[in-house]
């Protein structure tokens, strides 16, 4: 099991819907939140582009926050997830440093948060809240290991890239371009 | 002009527009241990070398300040803890991979050391002193016995703490002003000239002093060097780490950086010390209260610049 993320940024509308919902399923406090819409244009005049990515954890395979944490409390689980164990996290703020994509932030509550693929979700069949409400049905989550599941095939067949990837933190959510 | 423009909708106002979660807490954590690692990294040199009578301030009197540097260090880095109640799960494991975790072991180790290294030398300061607890008595005798094996293990263990204050920070990849292997040396010899310094402004012997200031301007010497290095690196390394160096050359870091810390901090208090080995009569205490202030605020602006620092994608 390789749980893996997929978001298509041609059919990304910029809605923040995903950021709702996610704040909405986690309790995220308000102020805060685990995923965010990014809104890149590049280019010169009149050859602009635009490409619009939501963004939240990569659930890394080679994470450098897993790799820093002191306690042990952010850790691997089944399907290659990174997750936070609040009854270990003592809240130094190192894995907060490790990351390359800014994904953490330190809950008022003492611990550090972050995206957890709504692990809670995946336990009972159904996918992250920020997938299943997406209108335009721009993510896809699903298992690499299966080579004849959704996600397997996208990539397959689809131009993608992660980001980052000079880092070497090996992400897992994919972004089809 | 190609330009590239990245609007973020990111409601995160705590973390957003950088992610400066460490503030005045960390940067004063690793001075107090680079300054403590200096001052027992020189009492166990020079007890090793049998200068005990020759230099009293450098093995013993320095000494007496260790404890106390390291408490408030420690109680630094407890205050940055968000979760402090749970700070004992520090203790509940050993991970090699995490930097922060060897330090706090490697703290948990030298802070009773340097404890019991003061405690042989207890008589000095109170001659005619009495244990109340039979315990200490015992441990004052066990160190003088042993003193030989302790020194060894303070220089071991001062020479990691030292190093540690660096590493903690060149071990994230995801910061390029840290990302850099100089990081560890470079801190870990501030370190030392900090605790020359302060051995040398407390000491009243005239050799002491004047050997110390030497040992000073041989680590100021070091440090610019490594200083040189690091932005070397920078310059031939990839896109964020030039990125990086720009805080310091021409960014918003680069006056502090030069005029506080280089100038201020290294090349004026060296010049103080070679005016004063030639024999002009320079208060001892402004070349090394410039160094302290100069390591200090060092530590500030790496912490602070390396959170700006960021990979841009
Ligand atoms: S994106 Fe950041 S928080 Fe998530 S696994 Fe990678 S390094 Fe860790
Ligand atoms: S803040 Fe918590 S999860 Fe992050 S490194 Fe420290 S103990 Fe680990």
């Amino acid at each position: 099991m390789r749980y893996a993320m997929i978001i298509d940024t041609k059919k990304c509308v910029g809605c923040s819907d995903c950021v709702v919902a996610c704040q909405n399923e986690n309790r995220v406090p308000i102020g805060y939140c685990r995923d965010w819409v990014i809104e890149n244009a590049k280019g010169t005049f009149p050859n602009v582009s635009i490409e619009l990515r939501s963004e939240r954890c990569n659930h890394c395979e080679n994470s450098p926050c897993v790799r820093c944490c002191p306690t042990g409390a952010s850790h691997y689980e089944n399907g290659g997830l990174v997750m936070v164990d609040r009854s270990k996290c003592i809240g130094c703020g190192a894995c907060v440093q490790s990351c390359p994509y800014n994904a953490r932030y330190s809950h008022p509550d003492g611990f550090v948060d972050k995206c957890s693929f709504c692990n809670h979700r995946l336990k009972e069949g159904k996918n992250p809240s920020c997938v299943s409400v997406c209108p335009t049905s721009c993510m896809y989550f699903g298992d690499l290991d299966d080579s004849e599941s959704q996600v397997s095939q996208l990539l397959k067949n689809r131009g993608w890239k992660v980001l980052a990837p000079e880092v070497g933190t090996k992400p897992q959510v994919y972004y089809l371009i | 002009m190609n330009e590239e423009i990245l609007i973020s909708g990111r409601m995160n106002p705590h973390i957003d527009p950088t992610l400066g979660i460490w503030g005045w807490e960390i940067p004063l954590y690793l001075f107090l241990g680079g300054l403590a690692a200096g001052i027992l990294f020189f009492a166990a040199l020079y007890s090793l070398l049998g200068k005990e009578k020759e230099l009293p301030t450098a093995v013993r009197k320095a000494t007496f300040l260790v404890p106390i540097i390291l408490m408030v260090g420690l109680g630094a880095l407890f205050l940055d803890l968000k979760n402090k109640l749970y700070f004992w799960q520090l203790y509940t494991t050993i991970r090699i991979e995490s930097p922060m975790s060897w330090g706090a072991w490697i703290l948990m180790l030298i802070t009773p050391l340097s404890m019991a290294w003061c405690l042989s030398y207890w008589r000095d300061l109170i001659p005619n002193w009495t244990w109340q607890l039979k315990f200490l008595e015992w441990v004052e005798v066990f160190v003088q016995k042993y003193r030989k094996t302790f020194a060894w293990t303070m220089i071991i263990s001062s020479v990691i703490l030292g190093i540690y204050t660096g590493i903690l920070l060149s071990a994230f990849n995801a910061r390029p002003l840290w990302n850099t292997s100089i990081l560890g040396p470079l801190f870990l010899v501030s370190g030392l000239s900090t605790g020359a310094a302060t051995i040398m402004w407390l000491s009243k012997e005239k050799l002491e002093r004047s050997l110390f200031s030497k040992i000073d301007l041989l680590l100021i010497g070091i440090e610019v060097f490594f200083i040189i290095h690091l932005f070397m690196g920078f310059m031939a390394s990839n896109a964020a780490q030039i990125e990086a160096a720009q805080l310091f050359l021409g960014g918003a870091y680069t006056l502090p950086f030069w005029g506080g810390v280089v100038l201020l901090g290294l090349v004026i208090p060296a010049i103080l010390e070679v005016m004063e080995l030639r024999g002009k009569h320079i208060p001892v205490a402004l070349p090394a209260i410039l160094i302290l202030i100069g390591g200090l605020v060092f530590r500030f602006i790496i912490v602070d610049a390396g959170q700006i620092s960021q990979y841009f994608y």
